[in-house]
């Protein structure tokens, strides 16, 4: 496989406290793929998720060791900036969170903290990223009006959309799809498969079948630990682990 | 936990035993035909292969139901196709019995014509095949399912044997033809259920291990 690694992860511990949330987790997300991660609620995948653009190593009582190469030679803890990361490490997040602004301002927003202010760059950015995210077509005539106004499946999409507008390389998204009906989930398992060829994505699910239906590889976690790491259709056929064998087949509990 | 679910698997598999002993029953029967020269058109087998395809229905349904309605992964999914490719075998198997029964109710088949050849061997054998093929699903025992796939070759040799013979006697004018002709036939059923068997061994091991034989992905 001649695949390039965009997030290399060596020798990950996090600690809340003194609680030990992951147990040297090492992975390599590779580019343009999804990578999902699965496990039981409290394994430690959201926490890994959330590792990749530093969201919480700055919390209070969170220690960090290990590494997080992104493009090989950025150690994504020692030489970027939070704010420059994030720039290239974007999240959605499980509730759709628009701002309480209009659609276009939601999508402008980073761009104008990034500093762009020409009216024609931001009409651009906000054009591209909307037919990037699949839903230009619903609200291209309806860009002034309040993004709240929008049903929860437009508004993962818009939030989509936003974190596209910075163009980051790699998007993080933590269950984009629970708080969803089945034709908005589905329109954005659409949309992530036709993301990955511009991006690279890690998704959190608590949806097995989504695992299977969107991702390239899968990573099962279980009790702060990288069980089993493989490609899905190798991982859900027939697991290594007996620990990801019960719990993808449902006997844990 | 996956209480029904497990009640269904277990169901699944009781359902191919049957299915399976269900077969070599039928091998037997043709078998026995051959040998005493019984078959007749309204002969038991008739009833036993439609017992089989009923079956092959059945547990093509329940695969179906159990893929629809639990979106099985791992064992379980390789449980269910693997059951799934295997009836298909077994029916084919069932169709084979059939046919042998078929041309031996023509009475072509002198009984000194049989015994001239390793006919009833070679379908001891290939009945032991399936038998194997079958154990080593209902036990889980990859060895078994192995033994199985190095087993065709002595089948594909009792037919190369059957028939050199039966050349042999094809040239030599003061035989009947019919006989001849019918016996390869024969024999050529027996070494496609050699065949058959060898695939549901494969789906057996694939089942087990989660390696397809001849899978180079």
């Amino acid at each position: 496989m001649s695949e390039n690694i965009k997030i290399s992860v060596k020798d990950l511990d996090l600690y809340y406290g003194s609680f030990q949330a992951l147990k040297k987790v090492n992975l390599e997300v590779a580019e343009h793929k999804i990578t999902a991660l699965i496990g039981p609620s409290g394994c430690g995948k959201s926490t890994f998720l959330k590792t990749q653009n530093r969201m919480n190593d700055l919390e209070k009582g969170v220690k960090i060791e290990g590494q997080l190469l992104l493009d090989n030679k950025i150690d994504i803890y020692k030489d970027i900036d939070a704010m420059d990361l994030r720039k290239r490490v974007g999240m959605v997040f499980q509730q759709p969170n628009p701002f309480p602004k209009s659609i276009y301002d939601n999508v402008a927003y980073g761009p104008r903290i990034n500093g762009i202010k020409s009216k024609a760059k931001l009409d651009e950015i906000v054009e591209r990223s909307l037919k990037q995210a699949a839903i230009w077509d619903e609200l291209k005539d309806r860009l002034t009006k309040s993004a709240l106004g929008l049903s929860g499946g437009q508004q993962q999409r818009l939030c989509i959309a936003r974190t596209l507008a910075v163009e980051p390389d790699v998007l993080l998204m933590d269950e984009p799809t629970s708080a969803l009906d089945p034709i908005s989930t589905s329109s954005i398992e659409d949309l992530a498969q036709e993301l990955k060829e511009n991006y690279t994505i890690v998704i959190v699910t608590h949806n097995m079948q989504q695992a299977v239906r969107i991702s390239d590889y899968t990573a099962f976690f279980l009790l702060g630990e990288m069980v089993e790491f493989g490609k899905t259709e190798d991982l859900f056929a027939a697991p290594k682990d007996p620990r990801t064998e019960r719990y993808i087949t449902g006997r844990f509990g | 936990m996956r209480h029904v679910f497990e009640e269904e698997l277990n169901q699944l598999n009781k359902d191919m035993i049957t299915m399976g002993s269900m077969c070599e029953n039928a091998i037997q029967t043709a078998t026995t035909y051959i040998r005493y020269q019984t078959a007749d058109k309204n002969a038991e087998i008739v009833d036993i292969v439609e017992q089989i395809n009923h079956k092959e229905r059945d547990i093509e349904n329940m695969c179906l139901k159990l893929i629809m309605q639990q979106q099985p992964v791992a064992r379980d999914l390789r449980t269910i196709t693997s059951a799934l490719k295997m009836v298909s075998d077994l029916e084919r198997i069932g169709d084979n019995a059939d046919d042998i029964a078929e041309i031996v109710s023509m009475n072509n088949i002198p009984t000194a014509d049989v015994e001239a050849i390793e006919l009833i061997d070679m379908a001891k054998a290939a009945n032991e095949m399936l038998s194997d093929a079958i154990n080593s699903f209902v036990k889980r025992d990859d060895e078994l399912a192995k033994k199985v796939i190095d087993t065709d070759d002595a089948i594909d040799n009792y037919f190369n044997n059957i028939k050199l013979k039966l050349a042999e006697d094809f040239r030599d004018s003061s035989h009947n033809l019919d006989s001849v002709l019918d016996l390869f036939m024969i024999s050529k059923y027996f070494e496609r259920i050699g065949d058959h068997s060898v695939n549901i061994a494969r789906w057996v091991l694939y089942m087990i291990t989660g390696t397809l034989e001849g899978n180079t992905n």
